[in-house]
C-alpha cells in the first residue's frame, strides 16, 4: 500500500514537472500570461521564505525578537549589496548563530 | 558562445551555494523516515521516485500519523504543483528540444535549479545549448540530494539540531530573490505571496505553497496592467 502510493505520488510529481515543458504548446499561452510568468520566482519563493522565518516547528508564530528575524534582515542587506549568494546565506547563518550561542 | 561543458559547469557552480540548505535538509529527510519506522529502502526510493524534499517528509509524517494514503498522495501533489509554474517559465527556453529530451530533463526541475538556471537563461537567451545549464544545476542537486538522504538514512540525523540549519532554507531562497527587491513591482508581488503564505499556512494539504503564488501572480497581472 505504501509502495503503490509512493509510486503514484512520484508519477503525479513527475507530471507537475513535465506537463508544461513537454505537453503544453507554448503558443497556447497568451502574451499576457507570458508577461506574468516573469514574476514566478517572486511569486513562489516568498511562500517558502516567510513561513521558514516567521513560523516555528510547532506551527505557531515566532516572537518579534526571534534571532531568525535578525538573521534574515542581515542576509537581505548583505545579499542586496554584495550580490553574492554564499555571502547572503552565510551572513544570515552566522548572525543567527552569534545571537543564539554568544548573546 | 559557451560550450556544453562550460554550461554544465556553470549550472553546477550556480547551485553549489545552495548546498548549505540542501544537504542538511536531505540528511534530516532520510533520518526522519527511519525514525518514523519506515524501511530504509522505502525511504530512499522516495528520493528517486518523488525527488522533492518537503513533500517526502510530509508524505511520511502523514502516513505514520495514521492519515490515509489518499491524503498523503494528495498532499504530495499539492506541494509539488508549483513545478507547473517552473515548467511554464522554462518551456520558453526548452522549446527546441526533442520530445524525449523534454521528458528526461523535466525530471531534474527543482526549486533552486529552476531559480538559478532561469536567471542564466534570461541573460543568455540566444545560447544554443542552454539546457546544459539546467542539466548542470538540476543534476548537481539530484546527486547531492541522493547522497544526503542516503547518509541520513544510514547515519541518522548527525547534524546537531542546535545549529538550526533549517534556517538555511529560507536564507537560500532570500539569496535567490534578493536582487529583485530593486524593482517595486517585484516587491509588491513578493510581499503579497509572503503574507498570503502566513495567512493560509493552516490551509489543508499544505496548499499555502500554491495558493499564495496564485494570489501573487494575480497581483502581478494587475501590476502589469497598471504599468501600461
Amino acid at each position: 500500500m505504501t509502495w503503490s502510493s509512493i509510486i503514484i505520488a512520484g508519477i503525479i510529481t513527475y507530471f507537475t514537472r513535465m506537463t508544461m515543458v513537454a505537453l503544453v504548446d507554448r503558443d497556447l499561452l497568451g502574451e499576457r500570461i507570458k508577461a506574468v510568468l516573469a514574476y514566478v520566482p517572486s511569486a513562489v519563493f516568498p511562500a517558502i521564505i516567510f513561513p521558514g522565518i516567521f513560523i516555528n516547528d510547532y506551527g505557531t508564530f515566532i516572537d518579534m525578537n526571534d534571532p531568525k528575524i535578525i538573521g534574515a534582515i542581515v542576509a537581505i542587506l548583505v545579499g542586496y549589496f554584495s550580490k553574492n549568494v554564499i555571502a547572503t546565506i552565510l551572513s544570515g547563518l552566522f548572525s543567527y548563530w552569534i545571537i543564539i550561542f554568544l548573546l | 558562445m559557451f560550450t556544453k561543458k562550460q554550461l554544465l559547469t556553470k549550472g553546477l557552480l550556480s547551485v553549489a551555494p545552495h548546498m548549505f540548505s540542501v544537504i542538511p535538509f536531505g540528511i534530516v529527510c532520510g533520518a526522519i523516515g527511519i525514525e518514523l519506522g519506515f524501511s530504509p529502502i522505502l525511504v530512499y526510493s522516495m528520493s528517486i521516485i518523488i525527488f522533492g524534499g518537503a513533500s517526502q517528509i510530509v508524505f511520511l509524517q502523514l502516513l505514520s500519523g495514521g492519515a490515509s494514503t489518499l491524503i498523503a498522495v494528495t498532499s504530495v501533489g499539492v506541494i509539488n504543483s508549483r513545478h507547473l509554474l517552473y515548467g511554464a517559465v522554462l518551456s520558453e527556453y526548452l522549446e527546441k528540444l526533442s520530445f524525449i529530451k523534454k521528458l528526461l530533463i523535466s525530471y531534474l526541475v527543482v526549486d533552486q535549479g529552476f531559480a538559478e538556471s532561469n536567471k542564466f537563461f534570461q541573460k543568455n537567451k540566444d545560447e544554443p545549448y542552454l539546457h546544459y545549464h539546467l542539466l548542470g544545476s538540476g543534476g548537481t542537486l539530484w546527486i547531492c540530494w541522493q547522497l544526503a538522504t542516503l547518509s541520513g538514512i544510514i547515519l541518522g540525523s548527525f547534524v546537531p539540531e542546535e545549529l538550526g540549519l533549517k534556517f538555511a532554507v529560507p536564507l537560500t531562497f532570500i539569496a535567490i530573490v534578493v536582487q529583485d527587491l530593486k524593482k517595486l513591482d517585484h516587491v509588491i508581488v513578493m510581499i503579497t505571496c509572503g503574507l498570503s503564505s502566513l495567512l493560509f499556512f493552516d490551509a489543508p494539504f499544505k496548499s499555502y505553497i500554491i495558493i499564495s503564488p496564485i494570489i501573487a501572480l494575480f497581483v502581478a497581472a494587475l501590476v502589469l496592467r497598471l504599468k501600461k
